[in-house]
């Protein structure tokens, strides 16, 4: 380093060792206390293998057999093919074969969602490479970690346009967390495992590895483990001592906190650890749409979701809070609304594994960078330590507004007008009957917004949806990468009759391969969301939302038809006093997936909704109802 | 707004360039000049890139950049602690008439006249942003054909090195 100075030192935080004091790797982690860097070891069973000579697409099998992979999902094409050809003798990988590559990407989420490992899909070059894309910025959305193996057109004829031909390490470059374009069939093991190494650690996302159908066909030395040399990615893991004590000061302080919980904690597995924090502080939690299940529903402490589709109780803690303990969360607009307005009297401790989130959006008086998993158990230490000397914070007065803001705003629904199924009734039944310990996955959209308010989430890596990137057709196919991943758990996907036809034919990859599970199509015959807005800001010109799925309509498609065309078991439910039978009939199922077309009101909303542009304090309960504000600041 | 230096250290390897281009195209940051070039360590490259921004965007800045994962290292070169130049390429029009005066604007900025023709000059000229701007100023009048211009190179005064304590380690 020159005179020249480094930014700052907070700033500085993510690479501090190499751009400070850091001489040698080793000495870097004693002084920083931990840290992931690149030269951590390979994940998997870690064997030992001695040199092998085998080709380039062997090579890609057996390193994905020595990262410990079990499952990966995939769709062969001529740039891969090399690569299907080994992968069919090992007995290690379980590939399963789907319909489009998009569901091949989704169900990799999917299953990296429920294990915590990371997901893998594999697809061929150009087309099957771009099919990808869509699930590949999902995963960089919501911080999935994934390995993305795509074929590519042979490295002499790159630039050429040749057959089969897209750019996708520069497609795909603003949606991955990294990328390489392998050409040379001896950087494969390296690759691969530095691809995993990356996907998994830190604030984890999709990778992206390029193979060139040369590199898979030539010769090569395969040796276990490979070296890894990453030099310029190092993840701070432990919260810096002084910001965490800086933390529970302010908390000891506060007289109105709150716990704003973001899928970050889900990532890290460390609800436990927060609960324990949550406990001891006594503040309120809200959890984010994609936090759900970190923090028990059934909690005292719950006060819900926050956002533009949030609980009166959550949203308007974060708004009258005087300090936002922030775990694991990005302050999207989603849960900001208009920035400038949200929590305006709150003081900001955000912990975030990514330095790049920290005062992003809201500035944070209180930045902690590293892993909440670490930071979480020294933050209970450090208020213990407060609350011993100092007393533990009194919240009653606190706890008193919220609990009346719970009591009359509860979440709740109206009958449509029209004589139809509530939407939110069959979700609440479908949690209710089938429990906490299933897995439950969303498309996007209105049936989203009710499966993330009307069940019940105890346990996290229980709630799966496309929340930053908003993918309508993640259902089906991450439910089904769920299934494979947790195969003794009732996956339900909940989809809506859009989302369901952009990805139902990912029902013949489930029927075919035993991975049995249940949809349950919220069958509004319309965009249902898109509609919603349709009626609040357009005064109701129904401009291209009505898809005749639903009650009194030509039924195109025949959800029921549909799902007995992939000897899949169809049922249909239009009734109020069928929906019980009809989710116990689908969950006394189990050899094959079932579809459930539930035909319910095009007309039901989703409520509370902040509308879009507005302060959070804006919030309504119903159509231009707001609640009765008792203590506005 | 604000201008800032960037050294940018980062692995030589294809696409990087590209990686940290798209980078500024994606977020939306502004970027002024931009110089890439191997440096002494193998394997190596710097990127030397002059952003406009605030005190937070910058912060943003610098913090997207780190997460890319082949950039090694990121330091701000103030002007108080570093040399920065820009080096251009000016063709003027000049004839018999006013060759003289333009060589003679050129001396004084200690700009050099590296190809003659007989209605044009090429002038080179290596020097802070600032002065470049002067030498352009005074050359205006005399019709200015073509300019190239490279990004700012920037380097730290004194003896230590923005790359050898960044790449021991790795």
């Amino acid at each position: 380093m020159t005179k020249g100075s480094p930014i700052s030192p907070s700033l500085m935080a993510h690479k501090a060792p190499a751009a400070a004091d850091a001489v040698k790797t080793k000495d870097v982690a004693a002084s920083v206390s931990s840290v992931v860097d690149g030269l951590s070891p390979v994940i998997g069973p870690n064997n030992i293998v001695p040199p092998t000579e085998m080709t380039g697409s062997q090579a890609v099998v057996r390193s994905l057999e020595e990262l410990g992979v079990d499952d990966v999902f995939g769709l062969p094409g001529g740039a891969i093919l090399p690569t299907y050809d080994p992968l069919m003798d090992s007995a290690k990988i379980n590939h399963v074969l789907v319909r489009h590559e998009q569901g091949a990407g989704h169900a990799a989420q999917g299953y990296a969602m429920v294990t915590g490992r990371a997901g893998v899909c594999i697809a061929t070059s150009g087309p099957g490479a771009t099919n990808l894309v869509t699930a590949i910025a999902d995963a960089h959305m919501d911080s999935v970690p994934m390995v993305a193996i795509t074929g590519q057109v042979s490295s002499a004829v790159i630039g050429s346009d040749a057959f089969q031909e897209a750019d996708i390490v520069g497609i795909t470059m603003p949606v991955t967390k990294h990328s390489y374009l392998v050409t040379k069939a001896q950087e494969i093991p390296r690759v691969l495992a530095e691809a995993f190494h990356i996907a998994t650690t830190g604030r984890p996302g999709p990778v992206l590895v390029d193979i060139t159908k040369d590199a898979q066909q030539s010769m090569m030395s395969f040796s276990w483990p490979p070296k890894i040399d990453i030099p310029g990615y190092r993840t701070v893991v432990r919260g810096h001592s002084k910001q965490v004590r800086e933390a529970a000061k302010l908390i000891a302080a506060a007289e109105r906190p709150v716990f704003y919980v973001g899928g970050g904690v889900i990532k890290a597995h460390a609800s436990q650890e927060l609960r324990e924090l949550a406990e001891l502080v006594g503040a309120p939690v809200v959890t984010t749409l994609m936090a759900r299940g970190v923090f028990p529903d059934s909690h005292p402490q719950h006060v819900g979701m926050p956002g533009m589709h949030g609980s009166v109780s959550a949203v308007t803690a974060l708004q009258q809070a005087d300090l936002l303990i922030t775990l694991g969360a990005r302050f999207d607009d989603r849960v900001t609304g208009v920035l400038s307005t949200f929590a305006p009297g709150a003081k900001v401790i955000h912990a975030d594994i990514d330095p790049a989130e920290i005062s992003k959006n809201r500035t944070a008086d209180v930045p902690i960078v590293g892993s909440v998993k670490e930071i979480i158990p020294e933050l209970a230490d450090a208020c213990r330590e407060r609350f011993a000397a100092e007393g533990t914070p009194d919240l009653s007065a606190w706890w008193a507004m919220l609990d009346r803001l719970r009591e009359t705003y509860p979440l709740g629904f109206s009958e449509p007008d029209d004589g139809l199924v509530a939407p939110q009734q069959v979700i609440q039944r479908i949690g209710e009957l089938t429990g906490p310990e299933a897995v439950y996955v969303a498309g996007v959209g209105q049936h989203q917004m009710w499966s993330a308010q009307f069940i019940k989430y105890e346990r996290p890596h229980a709630w799966l949806n496309s929340g930053g990137l908003g993918t309508m057709g993640y259902s089906v196919p991450a439910a089904m990468g769920a299934k494979v991943g947790n195969p003794d758990r009732v996956v339900w996907a909940i989809d809506g009759d859009g989302c369901f036809q952009m990805t139902n034919q990912e029902l013949a990859t489930c029927r075919l391969n035993n991975i049995p599970i249940k949809v349950a199509v919220i069958n509004n015959s319309s965009l249902g969301m898109v509609r919603q807005w349709q009626t609040l800001f357009y005064d109701g010109r129904y401009s291209n939302t009505d898809l005749n799925t639903g009650h009194d309509t030509v039924r195109v498609p025949d959800f029921v038809k549909m799902a007995d065309a992939y000897d899949c078991v169809g049922l249909r439910c239009e009734r109020v006093e069928d929906i019980d039978a009809t989710i116990q009939q689908a969950l006394a199922i189990n050899d094959r997936p079932v579809v459930i077309d539930f035909v319910v009101s095009p007309n039901a909303m989703v409520w509370p909704m902040v509308p879009s542009g507005v302060s959070n304090d804006l919030i309504q309960i119903a159509r231009d109802m707001t609640p009765v504000w008792e203590e506005e600041d | 707004m604000a201008r800032h230096t960037l050294s940018v250290l980062v692995e030589d390897v294809p696409g990087v360039l590209t990686r940290v281009a798209s980078l500024f195209a994606r977020r939306a940051f502004n970027i002024h000049s931009l110089a890439v070039g191997p440096t002494e360590a193998d394997g190596f490259s710097r990127i030397t890139v002059v952003v406009e921004a605030e005190g937070d965007l910058l912060e943003q800045v610098t913090k997207q950049l780190n997460k890319l994962v082949n950039v090694i290292k990121i330091v701000e070169l103030v002007p108080e602690t570093s040399v920065q130049r820009d080096h251009i390429l000016v063709k003027v029009r000049a004839d018999a008439a006013t060759r003289l005066q333009v060589t003679q604007a050129a001396d004084l900025f200690r700009a050099s006249v590296v190809d003659v023709s007989t209605d044009s000059l090429v002038v080179e000229a290596t020097g802070t942003a600032d002065k470049l701007e002067a030498l352009l100023a005074v050359l205006e009048p005399f019709g200015i054909r073509e300019i190239v211009q490279s990004g700012t190179l920037a380097i730290g005064r004194g003896s230590r090195s923005m790359s050898d304590r960044a790449l021991r380690s790795a």
